[in-house]
């Protein structure tokens, strides 16, 4: 019964996804990623803030775009001092091959679902650092191991959010 | 198909495409105006006044942790630290007793030779909120902004030595680059020897690299590097660094030395910020162009 594959007879179990849930998420997220985190751990971290977009992204297109992708990169710019448009742009491209893969990664169950979400992240931090080489001239590559732990990720969240968005049935009640 | 497939999208506004040239115009064009010409500092700082409650609130569980902590000290501990901190105050007591003779003669010998003085520094005491978030800078912020007159530039340390230096203020907070931030520069002087240097910070969290020091150069393991004040940023005479590390090949030009600060740049919580300017006559006009020694502590802006 616990069968997360998010096929579309799922879906339609799922209570459509009010702008109040989606916000709080993001400010969770945002909350999350900017909890003191230093030394290794940093360079560990899970951007969480990007994959709940990239949830957001797949699963409600046409709720959530790149629009709102851009505007929470800019404010994990003045958040993180880094310049602005820096993560503004990796969000916007993320958030642009979360929409445009959308029917795709809904069609899979979650372990692949992992494998196709792990190259948009990885694109979202290239262009991060790619934008900071450019600059700077340099690129920290213990950077990189983020996009792994973010995906990793990927799946309980996504598990987390369908189990928030899921309508209480009666013998809970 | 087709068909109702581009009416859909027609209906929902503009397609991804489009909005995805779009936002990166934008974000480039943002990213070229502030990297070039710093015209967004006063957006940045609405901004940050808008997203300042909220990084309080995520800081908030450390800072209970850390309350937590400080409650639940063992009385042990603070036995012993009182004790550390008493014989601390009997040896610094008696060395400041000869400090203020000591800067009166100072001060009498620079009026005898008719040397500039040097000026006091004022103290204010602030707390580390946040260590940087991005893997790529070596940077903290502290609780301390423009509301408290801090200004771009001054020099943040901490009772063993430099930390870095204020390079951003928001109005409650500030941006201290460290001394370890990469290719962050601090002119300096070998105390034993009295050698001009300059010490870069590599990007690492405990090394400092000190460049362009010839093979022969007369440093030795265990030196100690003090600030020079010749760039007029940094006052002279505070400890940056120690030696720890001297390679010379003789295949290369210069010697490759590596240097651990002395302050606690990863460790502390509690920062000094030096409000006191210190001042330097005018440079010169014409001696400008090729000299790089007597440029701003800073090269490079992060």
């Amino acid at each position: 019964m616990m069968n997360f594959s998010a096929t579309p007879k799922d879906r339609e179990f799922l209570l459509p996804a009010s702008p109040l849930f989606i916000a709080v998420s993001l400010f969770v997220a945002l909350l999350l990623d900017w909890l003191p985190w230093g030394g290794l751990w940093l360079a560990l971290r899970p951007d969480f803030v990007a994959v709940v977009l990239l949830y957001w992204c797949t699963h409600k297109p046409y709720r959530v775009n790149i629009g709102i992708a851009w505007a929470m990169g800019i404010l994990s710019d003045v958040a993180d001092a880094s310049l602005f448009g820096q993560h503004a742009l990796a969000y916007a491209v993320l958030a642009f091959g979360g929409v445009v893969l959308h029917r795709r990664v809904q069609m899979f169950d979650l372990r692949q679902q992992t494998m196709q979400v792990f190259p948009l992240l990885l694109t979202a931090y290239a262009v991060y650092a790619g934008v900071h080489w450019q600059l700077h001239g340099y690129v920290a590559w213990e950077y990189f191991a983020g996009s792994v732990t973010s995906t990793l990720l990927w799946a309980p969240l996504t598990l987390l959010l369908q189990a928030l968005r899921r309508p209480r049935t009666d013998d809970e009640l | 198909m087709e068909h109702t497939e581009s009416v859909r999208f027609f209906n929902r506004g503009p397609s991804p495409v489009v909005r995805l040239a779009f936002f990166s115009l934008l974000s480039l064009l943002l990213l070229f105006v502030d990297a070039r010409y710093q015209y967004l500092e006063s957006t940045r700082r609405v901004i940050a006044a808008l997203v300042y409650p909220v990084q309080r609130l995520s800081t908030l569980p450390g800072e209970l942790w850390h309350g937590a902590g400080a409650f639940l000290t063992l009385q042990n501990n603070l036995v012993h630290d009182n004790e550390l901190l008493r014989a601390r105050h009997v040896a610094d007591a008696a060395r400041l007793q000869q400090f203020d003779t000591l800067q009166l003669e100072n001060a009498q010998l620079r009026k005898l030779l008719d040397v500039q003085q040097r000026s006091d520094y004022r103290m204010q005491l602030a707390e580390v909120v946040y260590v940087e978030r991005d893997v790529f800078k070596r940077e903290v912020f502290i609780d301390k902004g423009s509301q408290a007159n801090v200004q771009p530039g001054q020099i943040v340390m901490d009772d063993n030595g430099i930390i870095g230096q204020v390079t951003r203020v928001y109005p409650w907070l500030s941006e201290v680059t460290l001394v370890t931030d990469k290719d962050h520069a601090v002119p300096v002087q070998i105390l034993r020897s009295g050698l001009r240097a300059i010490v870069f910070g590599s990007g690492d969290t405990n090394d400092l690299a000190l460049r362009y020091m010839p093979v022969n150069a007369d440093i030795q393991d265990g030196d100690e590097l003090v600030t020079s004040g010749i760039d007029g940023t940094y006052p002279p005479g505070m400890p940056v660094a120690k030696v720890t590390h001297i390679e010379r090949d003789p295949a290369y030009p210069f010697a490759r030395i590596l240097c651990s600060p002395i302050a606690g740049v990863n460790s502390q919580r509690f920062l000094l910020i030096l409000s006191g300017e210190h001042k330097l006559p005018p440079r010169p006009p014409e001696a400008a162009a090729p000299d790089s020694r007597g440029k701003k502590g800073k090269k490079k802006m992060p």
